[in-house]
């Protein structure tokens, strides 16, 4: 099983400065699956992503994507592979404006979304080209976010928190969006805290404590371990 | 002939043009300090070295090796920019890290060094550095004799200048460098190879400071003090226009250069500090800078 994972991680480790934040992250991701990290604030999530996207200080461990080693590459030949990163910030650059933020990342694969589609999945971007990135809210942000990464051509995205401090309706967009993504095959890592979107896109959950993943839950038997579930969060 | 407050207008045109002049240099070298601040959050000190060093370029290359004026003014700024590169990779991007004095002291210390080093091996004197034969002679404006060298070094630092612009403002390639400004770590995310991006924009912005001492070498003389007697201006420049911002640098740096000239006209006396007079209402009234986005 663990043989034929897009992704394996392993015993992953990482600091920032002096402080040992991840303490051996197991965890593996099957290709074409939704993923969710969740956990408590400081649990270690969006730092799991950061050391996948090698954005971190000081990494330990192992993390296999694809039969390669990611610890081991630059941080710029990450990317390079296909996999897409859509920071918890957002990341939006304020001196580019729409159309320069969506065209940023270069297309290392083939095969990513054309501009049109891209604004056909999130229709506020359309018409905004010139308006400066930061000057969209908060949801057109991440909207932003997310379709300068599929422009990419990724077929693995790691997606931090894309609910975070966003209006229902554009969480009921951005939740449409990811479902669409699902379908055409691409595989997704998904840090969150708003449970019930986890639940509505995901296959697996992962629960981070303290820098480890401390148990694993099929979304099929969510409903069954919801007790165990909150008593992680400390809900 | 006409006077304006006692002064007649051709000495005053003459000044004025002497300003622009000055102001191209400072605008050549402002530009490239403001990127390399932007970008790689340097205060780079030894920009009036490299100014220097291409002065230095041009003269051995023309006096010592015959090459001709233009072939030296493209080769001093390439052998510039390439000394820029060893700078970069091998002390400069160990400091990227650190707090901003670490690589201001560094600077700062290899500008003393290099301008020691040139002093000890060819003395304080200026060589003289001739103009080349198809910049010779002048255009008579009627109102004044504009000298042709005087005329194309404004014409071309100009045009660098809002080509530089325009590279940075309106290209792909631009849009990663204003986007690795802001965020580096998550451009690299990206695929960008910004390390890379980061050595390639220092040689550059370098390399034009080496391409204004070389164009400024029949001008001035070369001289290793002539470096360290342009860099302070620049700074104040820089200072003015916003840390950071391209387009105010270039404008800041001609403006100050024709406040220059006309400060020179009516009270020569305080035409050496009146680029200070500005800094110093500037940081009072509006401190990030003419042309800073935050302010």
């Amino acid at each position: 099983m663990a043989e034929s994972s897009l992704l394996r991680v392993n015993n992953l480790e990482a600091w920032y400065g002096e402080s040992h934040v991840l303490h051996g992250v197991n965890f593996n991701v099957q290709k074409g699956e939704v993923v969710t990290l969740i956990g408590r604030n400081g649990a270690g999530k969006t730092t799991t992503l950061r050391s996948l996207v090698g954005v971190v200080g000081k990494r330990r461990g192992s993390s296999i994507y694809k039969g390669i080693e990611l610890l081991s590459l630059a941080p710029h030949k990450v990317a390079r592979l296909g996999i897409g990163y859509v920071p918890e910030e957002r990341g939006i650059f304020s001196s580019l404006n729409v159309i320069e933020n969506l065209m940023l990342p270069p297309a290392w694969q083939a095969g990513g979304m054309e501009v049109d589609e891209i604004f056909s999945l999130f229709p506020n971007l359309k018409g905004r080209d010139n308006t400066s990135g930061t000057r969209l809210s908060g949801g057109e942000q991440q909207m932003l976010a997310i379709g300068r990464i599929l422009r990419t051509g990724a077929d693995f995205i790691l997606l931090d928190e894309p609910t975070e401090g966003i209006a229902p309706v554009i969480i009921e967009e951005i939740g449409a969006a990811l479902r669409v993504l699902k379908d055409r095959g691409i595989t997704i890592i998904l840090v969150e805290q708003n449970l019930r979107f986890a639940a509505s896109v995901a296959d697996r959950h992962f629960v981070l404590d303290q820098g480890k993943v401390i148990d694993e839950i099929s979304n099929n038997t969510l409903d069954a371990n919801m007790d165990r579930l909150n008593r992680y969060l400390g809900v | 002939m006409a006077d304006i407050f006692g002064v007649p207008i051709t000495v005053l045109l003459g000044q004025l043009l002497l300003g622009l002049i000055n102001g191209s240099f400072y605008a050549l070298l402002s530009l490239g300090l403001a990127i390399i601040f932007g970008m790689l959050n340097v205060v780079n000190f030894a920009h009036g070295a490299f100014y220097m060093l291409g002065g230095f370029a041009a003269w051995f290359l023309f006096s010592k090796l015959g090459l001709g004026y233009w072939p030296t003014l493209i080769a001093a700024p390439i052998a510039v920019g390439i000394l820029g590169i060893v700078v970069e990779r091998l002390l400069l991007r160990r400091l990227y890290r650190m707090d901003h004095l670490y690589s201001l002291l560094l600077t700062f210390g290899i500008a003393l060094m290099l301008e020691g080093l040139f002093r000890h091996i060819f003395g304080a004197a200026g060589k003289p550095y001739p103009v080349p034969p198809s910049l010779m002679g002048g255009i008579n404006l009627g109102f004044m004799f504009l000298p042709m060298y005087r005329a194309w070094v404004i014409i071309v630092s100009l045009v660098i200048c809002i080509l530089t612009w325009l590279a940075i403002e309106r290209t792909k390639l631009g849009a990663y460098l204003r986007a690795a400004t802001e965020n580096p770590a998550l451009v690299q995310a990206f695929g960008i190879n910004v390390p890379l991006m980061l050595t390639l924009t220092y040689a550059f912005c370098v390399g034009l400071s080496g391409f204004a001492g070389a164009l400024a070498a029949p001008l001035y003389q070369v001289s290793p003090g002539m470096g360290s007697s342009i860099i302070i201006v620049v700074f104040a420049v820089v200072v003015i226009g916003g840390m950071g911002s391209i387009g105010g640098a270039i404008v800041t740096a001609l403006a100050l250069g024709i406040i220059e000239g006309l400060t020179k006209t009516f009270y020569p006396a305080a035409s050496s500090i009146a680029v200070f007079i500005v800094m110093v209402l500037v940081i009072l009234i509006r401190p990030s800078g003419l042309f800073s986005r935050e302010a």
